[in-house]
């Protein structure tokens, strides 16, 4: 009769404590940012790993998702005789929705768990123990820069999705269905606003990357040091981070574009 | 007794993993220069030992000194400090796989010295030419051999001139020669750089010819110590047990269950494995 209270209260016991573990680990990176200075190198090195090596899957999905928007448009536009706010219609979605949360959960899986599973074996094979041995803090040496490698590393990846994106959107509408060019770029070019767009859609997307790097070193050095351990905590990696995301995403749609 | 004389020294250390006791009032002293063994059957907290004492771990109970210093009430920064003239060999050798030989080795130095490439160059070569392994220096972690990479690893935990290593199973899982070798690599870096070595392992034969003091555990507790043949000439029915490779005696060959027959007879059946 009890059990089931008696597990519900474990869980969420479980749940704060890690959640606690979690923003120690946060206010400890923060605090460790200046031991970067010196380790400069460190941090390139890491935001090549996280960011130019997520280069292709974010542009290969960017030039799709633009192409699939022009050609779902342009077929409720038409009905309308609208066919030329095409541009508006594929720039909005890309800079507002679809570039931040999109490219997020493509980093999520592609670099955040890598993040996850690197720290974790490196956990597993007792190398952050013997950094700890040597003196030397994993915090600043292997965490820190991973993390702001993400910070940098997620908003350009989503301006560059939205780049390409905008991109593949145009080749469909003027190439493919014949929308007028000019038209597709001047009302592209009245309608998209830089603070209440561009701005917001990279606020967005710092949150986003500042979010899933988290996630990931956090259940990275948070696993349990087996094999078994790791593969769990690289698959709670991606489910946290696009469970974090879309939540976020409400929340900050809300907050810019919400009358609230 | 002249307590500079003692480098490590533990008073009544207690240490619990859940509701299991580890260590229960453990007092060790280690002297100054000289190579002293933990030795005990697998589980009794050796590696554990290790742990607490460079302040990985914090004891319910008890106190480590090292070199003077309470390990576990020094702050953060003050036990890095502390740490910076410890060395500790891993049991697989912990290098980072990321870096090759010369890199793991220069890594202390780069990151603890401001010493130019050409000097860190100079001390590395020197360090792995003291683990013969000079000619290794482009290889990766993942291709050295078990043996190989723990001398590797000897010489990255010897590059800052440390006070002490800890070594952890040095010997676990090693051939005939790389045996002989770490255990000769072991006494002769001790006596030649004025180091204080502490070996916790359960490999009778190599350890006892090396070390100058042993101190056996068993149930959380020191039950014997002295040198080698001290212990061998020891009245406890551990030491005899232990140095003898005996399966039944104070340690028991059975983990502690209940009574044989109830148990088959009125024991749950299991579940069939369903994973892996």
């Amino acid at each position: 009769m009890l059990d089931p209270i008696q597990n519900l209260g474990k869980s969420g016991l479980r749940f704060f404590e890690r959640l606690g573990r979690a923003c120690i680990l946060f206010a400890r990176i923060l605090g460790g940012l200046h031991t970067l200075i010196p380790r400069l190198g460190l941090v390139i090195y890491q935001t090549y790993s996280v960011g130019v090596l997520s280069l292709l899957i974010i542009v290969v999905s960017g030039l799709f998702v633009g192409m699939v928007l022009a050609l779902q448009g342009y077929n409720t536009l038409v009905d309308f005789g609208a066919e030329e706010s095409l541009g508006i219609l594929v720039a909005l979605s890309l800079v507002r929705e679809l570039g931040p949360v999109v490219s997020a959960l493509l980093f999520a899986g592609r670099a955040g768990s890598a993040l996850t599973a690197e720290i974790g074996l490196m956990k597993a094979t007792e190398q952050l123990s013997a950094m700890e041995m040597m003196a030397i803090d994993p915090v600043h040496r292997v965490m820190a820069p991973r993390f702001v490698a993400g910070f940098f590393a997620m908003p350009l990846l989503a301006a560059i999705f939205s780049a390409v994106g905008v991109l593949g959107g145009y080749f469909v509408a003027v190439g493919v269905v014949g929308v007028d060019e000019g038209a597709f770029w001047s009302q592209m070019q009245d309608a998209v606003d830089l603070r209440d767009d561009i701005y917001n859609g990279v606020i967005k997307s710092v949150v986003f990357g500042v979010v899933v790097t988290w996630i990931a070193i956090f259940e990275g050095s948070d696993a349990i040091p087996t094999s078994e351990g790791v593969s769990r905590a690289t698959t709670r990696t991606v489910v946290h981070s696009a469970l974090a995301i879309l939540g976020l995403d409400f929340v900050l749609t809300a907050l810019m574009f919400g009358e609230i | 007794m002249a307590d500079n004389n003692i480098l490590v020294k533990t008073r009544d250390l207690s240490f619990k993993r859940g509701d299991r006791v580890i260590f229960d009032g453990v007092d060790i002293d280690i002297r100054r220069g000289s190579v002293t063994a933990i030795m005990g059957p697998s589980g009794t907290g050796k590696t554990t030992l290790l742990r607490l004492i460079g302040g990985q771990l914090k004891p319910d109970k008890g106190s480590v000194i090292v070199d003077g210093e309470n390990v576990h009430e020094l702050r953060r920064s003050q036990l890095y400090q502390l740490r910076k003239r410890m060395g500790m060999l891993f049991q697989n050798g912990a290098l980072l796989t990321d870096l090759n030989v010369y890199d793991n080795v220069a890594f202390p130095l780069r990151e603890h010295t401001n010493l130019s490439e050409n000097l860190i160059h100079k001390l590395v070569l020197m360090k792995l030419e003291a683990v013969g392994l000079r000619g290794a220096r482009n290889l990766m972690p993942s291709e050295l051999s078990g043996g190989m990479a723990r001398r590797v690893a000897l010489a990255r935990a010897i590059a800052l001139d440390p006070m002490m290593i800890m070594y952890d199973e040095p010997f676990t899982g090693q051939d005939p020669i790389s045996m002989g070798v770490l255990v000769r690599l072991i006494r002769l870096l001790n006596d030649a750089l004025g180091l204080t070595s502490i070996i916790v392992s359960h490999d009778i034969q190599d350890t006892l010819s090396i070390a100058d003091e042993i101190y056996l555990l068993a149930g959380g507790k020191v039950v014997a110590k002295g040198s080698g043949d001290e212990l061998k000439q020891s009245s406890s029915e551990w030491a005899q047990q232990f140095l003898k490779g005996q399966p039944d005696g104070p340690v028991p060959f059975h983990f502690p269950a209940e009574d044989y027959a109830d148990d088959l007879l009125d024991g749950k059946p299991g579940r069939a494995q369903t994973r892996m």
